[in-house]
């Protein structure tokens, strides 16, 4: 089942840049959260925060709480390797491990988690490139087809099932359909709706289309700042923010 | 800004004004008719439906071309939609206008009597509430559109009214019957003319505030502050 996530009083530092300011958010759990905002508004920090992905940048910091259910990701004695664990994350540029094949790809995480049993490894295979709708697609070809050899639409839901293969509680996606053609896009967003009975999912996305189909909630980002968090209809259709407003007509600046 | 999408709008807009002005200018007409038995009128009623249905046609085209190929937002969406709806209260008003100017063929070709009702009355506040609904939509002026909420109440009453002294009439006077029914459903019309300009104004409403005011359900937010 997915997990809430709770952000209190966050903010992010690039250097002496600030990045996020003082971010107050309830993500509701099994359902999808479009973040939306013009560029260098802060909102992939905002979803690097989550899963401590932004202190790997150098001289980057973060204060504030944000805690994965009961899991509190910067408390004392949190480990950013357990945390990554409920946490998957898929980007906007497809990124399989290019000599590995299929299998090995969608294996790579449970390996690394020391899991070696072959029979728990290719049921887990089977049912994460199931849930990333690539099963059918690839099924015959897992160990002798590299995840490079894939079509871009297809690496995406490889990367996906790489990602629900250590079985995280929460989904980050930043971006994952912007390179894609409009079919591939579609199988994203589809999926997206079928993985959010199971999983919370947070997205990250230019298209505000895609946050009106796919997203149940939406954040609006400006300068590091959480403008608006409503119900995506609510954002799409009357939001109560001049900014809001501004940026989903397409006035903004 | 978006240069195409906003040239798209105004043309919409610009659209709904030429047919808001054909709808009310042949509500206009066909009273007239009714006053001066005039079937010239009658006639230019007749004929002026069908531009009324062209530019009908031709708004819901752009609305959907607008909704297909911009995908607006927020209060561009709600604009959209709300001149989508708008137009099809506008055609109606315009095949009221048609009813009457068929109850004026009919009445004119029977004896002239003089009926206890006021129809000039009763059009004037039904035309005012479309006018009034048409002048909130161009200011985009949502308290305008709550007063025009407000005068369908009269024309209800004026309608009522008009219903009790014809009935009254065809019972004392039986020769009257027709003529009396014909103003019967002139009136009926007119009210149904007051309804629609209701519609505008409550389109108005949820155009400019967000807020749907529609069958009294939310009659509250009438004091929402605009965005």
């Amino acid at each position: 089942m997915g997990t809430p996530i709770h952000v209190a009083n966050l903010n992010a530092w690039f250097g002496s840049h600030k990045a996020l300011q003082d971010i107050n958010l309830e993500v509701p759990p099994n359902h999808a959260t479009a973040i939306i905002g013009p560029s260098g508004c802060g909102k992939s920090t905002f979803v690097r925060c989550l899963n401590r992905m932004h202190e790997t940048v150098p001289e980057a910091r973060v204060e504030g709480t944000v805690r994965l259910g009961d899991t509190d990701v910067y408390g004392n004695g949190s480990s950013a390797v357990e945390v990554r664990r409920k946490v998957g994350m898929v980007f906007q540029k497809p990124n399989p491990f290019p000599t590995m094949s299929i299998y090995d790809n969608v294996a790579a995480g449970l390996k690394l988690n020391g899991v070696r049993n072959r029979r728990h490894l290719d049921e887990s295979v089977e049912r994460s490139l199931r849930q990333s709708a690539l099963w059918d697609e690839v099924k015959d070809e897992l160990k002798k087809k590299s995840g490079a050899s894939l079509s871009g639409g297809q690496q995406q839901r490889l990367c996906i099932a790489r990602a629900l293969a250590v079985e995280p509680e929460v989904m980050l996606m930043d971006e994952p359909a912007s390179a894609l053609d409009p079919i591939s896009t579609a199988k994203i967003e589809e999926l997206i709706y079928q993985l959010k009975e199971q999983y919370t999912i947070v997205i990250v996305t230019h298209n505000m289309q895609q946050a009106a189909r796919v997203a149940e909630f939406t954040g609006f980002f400006l300068m590091g700042h959480l403008v608006e968090f409503d119900k995506t209809e609510t954002i799409f259709t009357k939001p109560r923010d001049k900014r809001t407003e501004d940026y989903v007509t397409g006035r903004f600046g | 800004m978006r240069t195409r999408f906003q040239q798209g709008l105004d043309e919409l807009k610009q659209k709904l004004l030429a047919m808001s002005g054909m709808a009310e200018q042949a509500v206009d007409r066909a009273v007239m008719a009714y006053q001066s038995r005039d079937l010239q009128l009658c006639n230019l009623v007749l004929e002026g439906e069908q531009a009324i249905n062209m530019i009908e046609r031709e708004i819901d085209e752009l609305g959907l071309d607008l909704l297909a190929m911009q995908q607006p937002m927020a209060v561009d969406l709600r604009f959209v939609t709300a001149v989508m709806k708008i137009n099809a209260d506008l055609e109606r008003v315009g095949d009221q206008a048609v009813n009457i100017a068929e109850r004026v063929i009919s009445t004119v070709s029977l004896p002239e009597i003089d009926l206890p009702i006021d129809i000039q009355r009763m059009a004037g506040a039904a035309s005012g509430m479309v006018r009034r609904a048409l002048e909130a939509f161009i200011g985009a002026d949502s308290q305008m559109a709550e007063a025009v909420l407000q005068m369908d109440d009269v024309v209800d009453r004026m309608n009522r009214e008009m219903f009790q002294a014809l009935v009254k009439c065809m019972h004392d006077r039986p020769e009257s019957v027709q003529q009396a029914l014909d103003a019967l459903l002139i009136g009926r019309a007119l009210e149904r003319v007051a309804d629609h300009a209701t519609n505008i104004a409550e389109d108005v409403i949820f155009w400019v505030r967000g807020a749907d005011v529609r069958h009294h359900a939310n009659h509250d937010q009438l004091g929402a502050p605009a965005l």
